[in-house]
This record gives structure tokens, C-alpha cells and sequence, in this order.
């Protein structure tokens, strides 16, 4: 009996305190506690939200196309660096080092040089796209390669396998799992990475509609926005669960 | 002189068909010798086990004779040509099953013939007339993880035998399945070889199992790995499985008993 409380729990009480959090805000903003022009209430935003949306989707595209792009972009050079390590030890030994260092460097603080370099066109957000989703792609799908089992690749060695089958046979799939962790990780990254890019400046964009607004003292447009953004990441992270799910028929072939 | 000894020599191998010679394997991991002069043959269609304590170099002897790991010191003929070192000569399944857990079952059996080049298609075409004799009819579109274990060895036998080499080396296939299932296993096994008429070095250190299979065994020493003798089973085939509890059973199995402490 306690433990099914505890499963209903488990799933209903986040969702109960994030409600009990917006009806303490509303309250607090309708109540004049806080002022409205310093803090809009949950339900400003929305309403407000819904009135931006037609001004506001022009924006949204052009955040997403530079995203995803920049996510795109991102898989295919993390796919290509991943596989040379893989494959060479050298290339490994070089760049494994250094890649963990650059961990720690928040990629962020690179926008404004971006800005500078590239203008305030496109490539510039792209690049810092490229560059937050880079890392976290690039270490779990090395991750991913060596996880499997050595013997799986000495039982195709036996079979005369070349190195080109044992990677998409055997090292590529087993590296599935991984792969995925982090591209949900990327994915999010990509919308935050494209919104601070156009912070720099640009002609279009949410982080452009953001310092637009947030000039005109808009407070309750800027979260609207930010209320925008979150959504976009999530959708983003839940299609990639979907994919993921798509792609990797054996797990729910084990779950059920 | 030497040359008309090794003259008869060649044709003496012919006259009794032997398909594989080891001769004096002698091998270290990491500075520890694991093996130690150890020769041994394999005629054609005959069944011949290698049995020794756990951790002895069975494995390892497995290894070498497929050319995964560099040799030491020895040599490997088969038909009698010097395959040392030569990867790709002999059928060989793994202790563990190593199924890839992300193909169906007819696709991890048909792994051989996709890395000889044939596509999806072609290669479960092939498989299709082998699933009832294995076993497996039924269960070929079911992932690995769905299977029990006795499926899952069958699955790597079949995919074993789809490389298609007239040696097969089967390293403890029956090692984690319950006591029935793996009486079922043998008595199945020895149908099969029956059928398709291979020649089997198979690896066990359970004595029963040994003595049922095999037309001959090999009892090794604890690491490093010697022979310590050479048991040829005249136990009458076809073996019903009551063959177990008759006398002359019991005494080969004191034999190796005794051989084995
Ligand atoms: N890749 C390896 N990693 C660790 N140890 C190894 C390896 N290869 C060989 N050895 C060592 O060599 C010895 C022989 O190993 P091997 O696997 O051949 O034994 P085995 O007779 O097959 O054992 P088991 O009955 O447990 O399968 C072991 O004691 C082991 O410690
Ligand atoms: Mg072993």
C-alpha cells in the first residue's frame, strides 16, 4: 500500500509543487506585494505570451534554424573526431587531454568573440551553437565506443570482419545509448547557445526579441520569452527521446 | 633424409585424414606462462574435448588456434598446411554467447554472412532452412534479450556454424545453463554434429559432458596448462542419454577423476 503512494507520488508531487510555487507567485503579484512592473504574474505571462506569439514567430524561426543547424553540424564533426580517436590512439592521446580541459570553459563567454570575428549575421550564433553541443557529443559517444565488450570485436575479428564492420556492426550500435545522453544534453544547449549568440546583436531572433524588449522595460514580454525558450528546449529534448525511442526497437523489446 | 621422413609424414596425416594439429603451444600472459608444450590433433568428424580445471589456459589455447592472440611459441596446421597465426580458418564460438543485443536473432545468427558480403536479405534467406534443426523456429525475430539461455547458445551455435568451416571450436557452450537444459543441450548438440558432419574441439570441465560427447579427451594439468593424458572414449554412438549410468561410463569417469586431481 505504501509503496504504490509512493509510485503515485513519485510522478504527481512534482507537478503539485511547481502549481503550489504559481499560485504563491500569483498571489504575491496580485496582492501588490511585489509590483507588477518588477514582477508579472504567471498568468500576465501567458496572456501576454499568447498576444506576442504572431510578432514573436519570425524570431522563433530563426533561433531554431540556427539550433539546429549548429546541433547538425555539431553531430557530424563530434561522429567524425570520435571515430579518428577511435580509431587512432595517436589522435586520441593528443586530443583526449585537451578536450576535458575544455570542458571547464564555459563556451559561452566566446559569443561576443564570435560577434566580432563574424559579424551579426547567422554564423556567428551557429558557431557558438556548434561549440556547446560539440563536447558534450563528442565525450559520451567516445564514452559509447568503449563500452562494449572487447570480445564482441575479437568473435568478428574471427569472422575475417574489417574495421569499417566491426564499427557500424558492432561499435556504432552498441554506442547508441550514450550517443543519445548526450545529444539530449546538446539539443538543449543548442537553443540556449543560438538565444546568448543573439544577444551579441543580430536582425532576428529570441535572444534579439529578448534585448529588445528588455530595453523597453517589458519585463512581462522578456518572460514570456523565457517561458518560450524553456518549451522550445523541451519539445526539442523530447523529440529526440521519440528518435531515440524509434531507433532502438531492442530496448522495448526487453521492457515488455 | 629428413625430407623422405617428412615425405611419409605428410601422407601418413592424409591416410587418417587428421584436419588440425597443435603442436607444442607454449604461451604467457603478462610474464605467467598459461601454457606449456601442449600438442594435440583433430581427425575428421571426430568429436575431441579439451578438459581442464577452471582458469588452466583452455580459452587461451582456443584463442591462438583461431589467430586472435599472438602466439608464443607453436604451430597450428590444418589439412596439413601451417595455419599459425591465420584468422578466418575455423568456425569459433565464444564462452559467452555475444550476441548483439540490437539484432533479432536471425540477423545475429546471419552476422557471418553479412561480413562476407551479403546483404540483409540474402543472408536471412540462408539462415531460414537451419532454424528448425537448431532449434530456433519461432524465435527468430525475438531480440536476444528475450530468449532464455538454452535459445541463446543455440542462437550462437547456428551463428557459429554459418561461418562454415569443417573445424568447429565450441569453448564451454552449455557453461551457465541449469543442470536439465544442459542435458537437453548435449544430447541435441550430438544430433547436430551428427547432421552436419564437423569436426568439434569443444572445451568443458565437466567430466559427464566430456565423456558423453566426445570420441576422445584431452585431460589438462592446472595453469600452466599441460596434457597430462589422452582418453579415447570407445563408448558406442548413436549414445542414448541412459548411457551416463552404465558401468562402463563410471569407470572413464573414475579415470578422469583421478587424472584430474
Ligand atoms: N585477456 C586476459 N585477461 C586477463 N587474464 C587473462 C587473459 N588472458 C589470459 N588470462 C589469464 O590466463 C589464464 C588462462 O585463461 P583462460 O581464459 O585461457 O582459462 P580457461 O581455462 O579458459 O578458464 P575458464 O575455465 O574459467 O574459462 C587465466 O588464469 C587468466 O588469468
Ligand atoms: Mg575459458
Amino acid at each position: 500500500m505504501r509503496k504504490k503512494w509512493g509510485n503515485i507520488g513519485n510522478k504527481t508531487i512534482p507537478f503539485i509543487f511547481l502549481a503550489a510555487i504559481l499560485v504563491f507567485w500569483q498571489l504575491i503579484v496580485d496582492r501588490g506585494i511585489i509590483a507588477r512592473y518588477i514582477l508579472p504574474s504567471p498568468v500576465d505571462v501567458i496572456l501576454v505570451g499568447m498576444k506576442i506569439l504572431p510578432e514573436i514567430k519570425v524570431h522563433l524561426y530563426t533561433t531554431l534554424q540556427e539550433a539546429l543547424t549548429g546541433l547538425m553540424v555539431a553531430i557530424v564533426f563530434s561522429l567524425l573526431l570520435a571515430m579518428l580517436m577511435d580509431n587512432f590512439s595517436l589522435i586520441q592521446k593528443a586530443v583526449q587531454p585537451l578536450l576535458i580541459v575544455s570542458q571547464t570553459i564555459p563556451t559561452m563567454v566566446l559569443a561576443p568573440l564570435f560577434a566580432m570575428w563574424f559579424g551579426f549575421g547567422l554564423l556567428p550564433k551557429i558557431m557558438v551553437v556548434i561549440l556547446v553541443c560539440f563536447f558534450p557529443l563528442v565525450v559520451s559517444l567516445l564514452e559509447g565506443l568503449n563500452s562494449l565488450d572487447p570480445d564482441f570485436l575479437n568473435l568478428m575479428k574471427s569472422m575475417k570482419a574489417n574495421r569499417w564492420q566491426m564499427f557500424y556492426l558492432a561499435k556504432f550500435p552498441s554506442a547508441l545509448p550514450n550517443f543519445f545522453s548526450g545529444l539530449k544534453i546538446a539539443a538543449t544547449y543548442s537553443i540556449i547557445g543560438a538565444v546568448i549568440g543573439e544577444w551579441m546583436g543580430g536582425k532576428a531572433g529570441l535572444g534579439v526579441y529578448m534585448t529588445r524588449v528588455r530595453q523597453s522595460f517589458a519585463l512581462d514580454k522578456v518572460f514570456a520569452t523565457i517561458l518560450i525558450i524553456v518549451f522550445l528546449s523541451l519539445v526539442l529534448f523530447k523529440i529526440i527521446e521519440l528518435i531515440q525511442f524509434l531507433l532502438m526497437p531492442w530496448r522495448r523489446a526487453i521492457n515488455k | 633424409m629428413l625430407r623422405r621422413l617428412l615425405i611419409i609424414l605428410f601422407y601418413w596425416e592424409r591416410r587418417i585424414n587428421i584436419k588440425l594439429r597443435v603442436s607444442n603451444f607454449t604461451q604467457q600472459y603478462e610474464g605467467m606462462p598459461i601454457i606449456e608444450d601442449v600438442s594435440f590433433y583433430l581427425q575428421e568428424d571426430e568429436f575431441v574435448t579439451l578438459i581442464g580445471p577452471s582458469g588452466c589456459g583452455k580459452s587461451t589455447i582456443f584463442n591462438m588456434i583461431a589467430g586472435i592472440v599472438p602466439i608464443d611459441e607453436g604451430k597450428v596446421s590444418i589439412d596439413g598446411e601451417d595455419c599459425t597465426g591465420k584468422i578466418g580458418q575455423v568456425s569459433y564460438m565464444y564462452q559467452k554467447d555475444l550476441l548483439l543485443p540490437w539484432k533479432r536473432v536471425i540477423d545475429n545468427t546471419a552476422l557471418p554472412l553479412i561480413i562476407k558480403g551479403d546483404s540483409i536479405k540474402e543472408a536471412r534467406k540462408k539462415i531460414i532452412p537451419y532454424l528448425a534443426l537448431f532449434g530456433l523456429e519461432g524465435f527468430e525475430y525475438k531480440y536476444p534479450a528475450q530468449l532464455s539461455g538454452g535459445m541463446r547458445q543455440r542462437a550462437a551455435l547456428l551463428r557459429t556454424y554459418m561461418f562454415s568451416k569443417d573445424i568447429v571450436l565450441l569453448d564451454e557452450p552449455f557453461g551457465g545453463l541449469d543442470a536439465i537444459t544442459r542435458s537437453k543441450m548435449q544430447y541435441w548438440l550430438l544430433e547436430v554434429a551428427d547432421q552436419v558432419r564437423a569436426s568439434v574441439l569443444f572445451i568443458t570441465h565437466d567430466i559427464e559432458e566430456a565423456i558423453y560427447l566426445s570420441d576422445r579427451i584431452y585431460v589438462l594439468t592446472e595453469r600452466p596448462a599441460r596434457v597430462r593424458e589422452e582418453v579415447a572414449i570407445s563408448l558406442p554412438r548413436p549414445r542414448a542419454r541412459e548411457i551416463v549410468t552404465s558401468a562402463q561410463f563410471n569407470r572413464i569417469k573414475k579415470h578422469i577423476l583421478f587424472s584430474l586431481s
